[in-house]
């Protein structure tokens, strides 16, 4: 396996506008996803009627459908019934639709590990139940659902990939064009490859630090 | 107008080549679900060793799959292998190699997980009855340890499921590559069929996962303790 060091050196923009992509979609979807996530677990932890139902449907489609085919579905199948999204709007909107389901999944455990002394002393004490989620439950659970969280931002990051399904020049897809243009397989799979460690692995590591960090702040143990 | 897609799903051949399409799906997440369970078992009780020579290897390859892509490490042995040693693989038996080899990573965690998540006194019990290890494993440990690790495995066979959507990137001739090829051909007569065609693969992809993402929730109400 020999490697030519001077086609890596001259690659070296082409992916570095490609991560920088790659990240900006990931941070908007993640942060997109957490906030959808938050929303459909509030409302299935009040159970709200009517919602609560919708939201159950859109947790069990988004979690048992592959990304590919949920973006195959909005770039080309959407088009067709006259709604056109740009590439890069399907990236969100897809991150966000798969994303929302897992983060509420573990926003959702979240709140149920708070005690339930902590809710009761919220009612004794006369905090309406906007006060008791805003003031009890929310940051309380925000903490225990910090690994989950974690464990879902590399998982959607490493979604970003399927991406390139799309005309969307993420590393995935842009070492895909750089491979067929110049035909140097072993370099542009090596780019590929590190191009995602230098993302994920300084994720992993803040990641790991975040959970230990946080079960300092937990409250009543 | 809306119409005038649906109907090529039902024309000719076409539902029946999906349906086969499927089928090439499903034969490679179920022979790579078998293999990493076989495998998953076998390395996950080897992890729950104390020794640093055996938990740093094994470690290092989880999180390599972890931390890269599938799809990468799909290019990666589509491309790399047989370029460079000379070996031509088709693209299902590279899927076939990622998908076990990735499988039996996470398997072997969910393994080592449910084992050492079992309260020590089980083990230590045990031993003090005299039980040798290997009837110690076949009594105590992995009747328990089962308990724990199949809803996560369930859930795991749901993903790799799931994943296999990313086979048509390499060219696997599946759901969504032949659904690809009917739109193909009919985009011209019937513009709405991608939308149709998307459409039917993604509620193929659902019917397939939901079943089993219930089942594995029932199981985890059912036996938690």
């Amino acid at each position: 396996m020999t490697f030519d060091w001077q086609y890596i050196v001259d690659a070296l923009p082409h992916y570095k506008t490609a991560l920088w992509l790659t990240v900006k979609l990931a941070t908007i979807g993640i942060i997109l996803a957490i906030i959808v996530g938050m929303v459909c677990s509030i409302i299935q932890y009040f159970k709200v009627k009517v919602l609560s139902q919708i939201v159950q449907v859109y947790l069990e489609v988004a979690r048992n459908t592959p990304l590919l085919i949920q973006l195959f579905f909005l770039y080309y199948g959407l088009p067709k019934i006259g709604i056109t999204l740009s590439g890069e709007l399907c990236g969100i909107i897809g991150l966000t639709f798969l994303g929302g389901s897992y983060m509420a999944e573990a926003f959702r455990a979240g709140m149920e590990a708070v005690t339930k002394s902590q809710i009761e002393t919220g009612k004794a004490i006369g905090l309406s139940n906007l006060q008791l989620m805003r003031y009890v439950i929310i940051p309380q659970a925000f903490s225990y659902s910090v690994p989950g969280f974690g464990a879902n931002c590399i998982f959607l990051l490493k979604e970003t990939s399927v991406f390139s399904g799309i005309a969307i020049l993420e590393l995935t897809n842009t070492t895909k064009n750089l491979m067929g243009i110049f035909y140097k397989t072993n370099e542009a799979l090596l780019m590929l490859v590190i191009g995602y460690l230098i993302i994920l692995l300084p994720l992993t590591l803040f990641l790991t630090w975040l959970e230990r960090r946080v079960r300092h702040a937990e409250f009543g143990n | 107008m809306l119409n005038s897609g649906i109907s090529v799903l039902f024309e000719g051949v076409n539902m029946q080549r999906l349906l086969l399409g499927l089928l090439v799906t499903l034969r490679v997440a179920l022979i790579a679900v078998v293999i990493s369970i076989v495998m998953g078992i076998l390395i996950g009780i080897i992890r729950t060793s104390k020794n640093k020579l055996v938990q740093i290897p094994f470690r290092l390859y989880l999180e390599l799959f972890r931390i890269i892509p599938i799809l990468v490490w799909l290019f990666v042995i589509y491309y790399v292998i047989p370029a460079n040693f000379d070996l031509n693989l088709s693209a299902e038996v590279v899927a076939l190699i990622v998908f076990s080899l990735w499988g039996t990573a996470e398997m072997s965690d969910i393994v080592r997980g449910s084992i050492i998540s079992l309260p020590k006194h089980q083990a230590e019990s045990s031993k003090a009855l005299g039980l040798s290890v290997a009837q110690m494993y076949r009594y105590v440990l992995i009747p328990q340890a089962t308990k724990r690790s199949i809803p996560p495995m369930i859930n795991l066979i749901t993903r790799m499921i799931k994943t296999t959507a990313l086979l048509t990137m390499i060219g696997v001739v599946e759901v969504i590559k032949v659904g690809q090829q009917i739109i193909e051909v009919n985009n011209l007569d019937h513009p709405t069929i991608s939308f149709w065609i998307y459409g039917f693969v993604f509620l193929l992809y659902f019917v397939i996962c939901f079943p089993l993402s219930r089942f594995s929730r029932r199981l985890e109400r059912k036996w938690a303790t």
